[in-house]
């Protein structure tokens, strides 16, 4: 078994422990000594019940954690107690597993920290490498999480929006090291999805999909960004796409459309297009007009202007940034793209330096700083 | 979250607030106590899970360039009288900007003479991040 299948099975064998009655933060500690004990004795001795034998490790565990941490009467009640009777599957186990590590109390980043490791099963010290923080730190991160949904009953119904939310973020943010990232949360992503029948969650693993097939032609191999019209379409992976493809249309025929979904159905119709100017630009802009009714977000109407300038020129872009929040980041970049498409050169060189020095990301100040000085180049010449 | 550099300057910056010795016509209490408060603080963001990291640089640096091809460094300096003199950094992991100044504030007050907040000019600054997966 190799260790993504093992960690498939984290998040059912602390829904089983809570259930019997653990705590959660004691159980999810408990597993994750019962998982770094699986890596190093399974790959010779292999289980034959590899559920069963997390399930029975991490219970001796929080047993034996309990034994020293509260009284004896805790502890003789504990072990008195039966498994509850509850339902068998993993799904049950698992879900309300998915909801605690993303609950509304908890900030962005620690649901976010609290997933990658109670659902994912990553040690802290991978998530802390992943964020670029020290384990110390991460290790707080995750306790103060523990604590801060350590009231929260395990059985309580949970909203799937702020799960999604959490996977969204692990597939869009973060530096990969020795965890990809973006695997982790389409892994997590798709295990939601066996579990649940919502148009939401089979739209983001779509969406995940389509943007994850490009990823080949997405940089340079010294790492600098690849513009999609200038990505080599022959290095997108058909097969992440079909899939993508596939998923998004079985959700969107049942006709509840909601952001995901509205976002993978744009990835799909950049994936169709053999060639940048064979993209559909007329179609992205009134899935972006969804998307403006879905969300109210700035962003999207900033993405909007760029498919506009697309479909009806240059002018008809630039008179559509005129409706996007002048502070909304990546306008300036938005708009020298623009400039430059209406022939206003000087400006749009201008506005490439501006929106560099504004880039909060190195790939796209990089990106921006060579656009602005490919222009200077064009108009010494 | 998001990364910010905190960074303390020995010199440079806006005028200071209010007019202090500087530390080494300190105390030895008032010293230890300085430097105690920052201490603290550290130790109260690593319980936060918003430590990064935390260094002192030592005011005696020189400039050091290339010279060619097969030619050794050359270097330059110290200057006494440099304009701007960085002292060290702190390094902050935060949920947003708004606590990144927070923070700032509070290590700005550490104590100095008479256990006095010193009011000192922390310089803050942003991170770039890596690059978002979607853009589109």
């Amino acid at each position: 078994m190799n260790e993504t299948l093992l960690r498939e099975l984290i998040p059912a064998v602390t829904g089983v422990l809570v259930r019997r009655g653990a705590d959660f933060a004691t159980a999810e500690d408990a597993v994750q000594e019962a998982l770094i004990r699986a890596l190093a004795t399974w790959p010779g001795n292999p289980p034959a019940d590899p559920k069963g034998w997390l399930i029975t490790v991490a219970w001796r565990k929080f047993l034996d954690t309990t034994r020293t941490e509260s009284s004896r009467q805790a502890r003789e009640a504990l072990v008195a107690a039966e498994p509850a009777p509850g339902p068998a599957d993993d799904t049950a186990d698992t879900l309300p597993l998915y909801f605690l590590c993303a609950h509304p109390s908890l900030t962005p980043a620690s649901a976010v920290a609290l997933t990658l490791r109670a659902v994912g099963g990553l040690t802290t010290r991978q998530i802390a490498e992943a964020y670029l923080v020290p384990e110390a730190t991460m290790a707080q991160r995750i306790s103060r999480a523990k604590r801060t949904v350590s009231g929260v009953r395990f059985d309580e119904p949970g909203d799937l929006a702020t799960v999604l939310r959490v996977l969204y973020l692990v597939f869009n943010e973060g530096y990969s090291g020795e965890v990809d990232l973006a695997d982790e949360a389409i892994r997590l992503t798709r295990q939601v999805t066996s579990m649940t029948d919502d148009e939401e969650a089979s739209g983001l693993l779509a969406l995940m999909l389509l943007h994850h097939a490009r990823r080949a032609a997405r940089t340079t191999p010294d790492g600098a960004l690849v513009p999609l019209a200038e990505q080599d379409r022959s290095r997108w992976d058909t097969g992440l796409i079909a899939e993508g493809v596939t998923i998004l249309q079985a959700g969107l025929a049942r006709d509840r459309l909601g952001e995901y979904q509205a976002q993978a159905a744009i990835a799909a119709l950049h994936a169709d297009a053999q060639a940048a100017d064979e993209t559909d630009w007329m179609q992205i802009v009134e899935w972006y007009d969804e998307l403006d009714r879905l969300t109210d977000n700035p962003v999207v109407r900033l993405n909007r202007a760029v498919a506009v300038g697309e479909a009806d020129g240059a002018q008809a872009g630039l008179a559509a940034l005129e409706q996007v929040d002048p502070v909304v980041p990546r306008r300036t970049a938005v708009e020298a793209y623009l400039r430059e498409r209406s022939g206003e050169l000087a400006l749009a060189a201008r506005l490439y330096g501006d929106a560099a020095r504004a880039a909060s990301n190195l790939a796209e100040r990089d990106h921006l700083t060579r656009q602005a000085a490919r222009l200077h180049h064009v108009l010494r010449d | 979250m998001a990364k910010y550099l905190l960074l303390k300057h020995y010199r440079g910056g806006p005028a200071p607030v209010v007019d202090i010795d500087p530390i080494d016509r300190w105390t030895p209490t008032e010293i230890g106590a300085h430097v105690q408060y920052m201490r603290d603080w550290a130790a109260k963001l690593e319980g936060t899970g918003e430590y990064v990291d935390g260094q002192a640089l030592s005011p005696e640096g020189m400039f050091v360039r290339y010279d060619g091809e097969g030619r050794p460094p050359v270097t330059d300096g110290p200057f006494a009288e440099t304009k701007d003199l960085i002292a060290g950094w702190m390094v902050i992991d935060v949920e947003t900007y708004e606590r990144a100044v927070e923070l700032a504030g509070e290590l700005s007050a550490a104590p100095g003479p008479d256990g006095k907040p010193i009011y000192e000019w922390l310089e803050v600054r942003p991170f770039l991040t890596a690059a978002p997966t979607v853009t589109e």
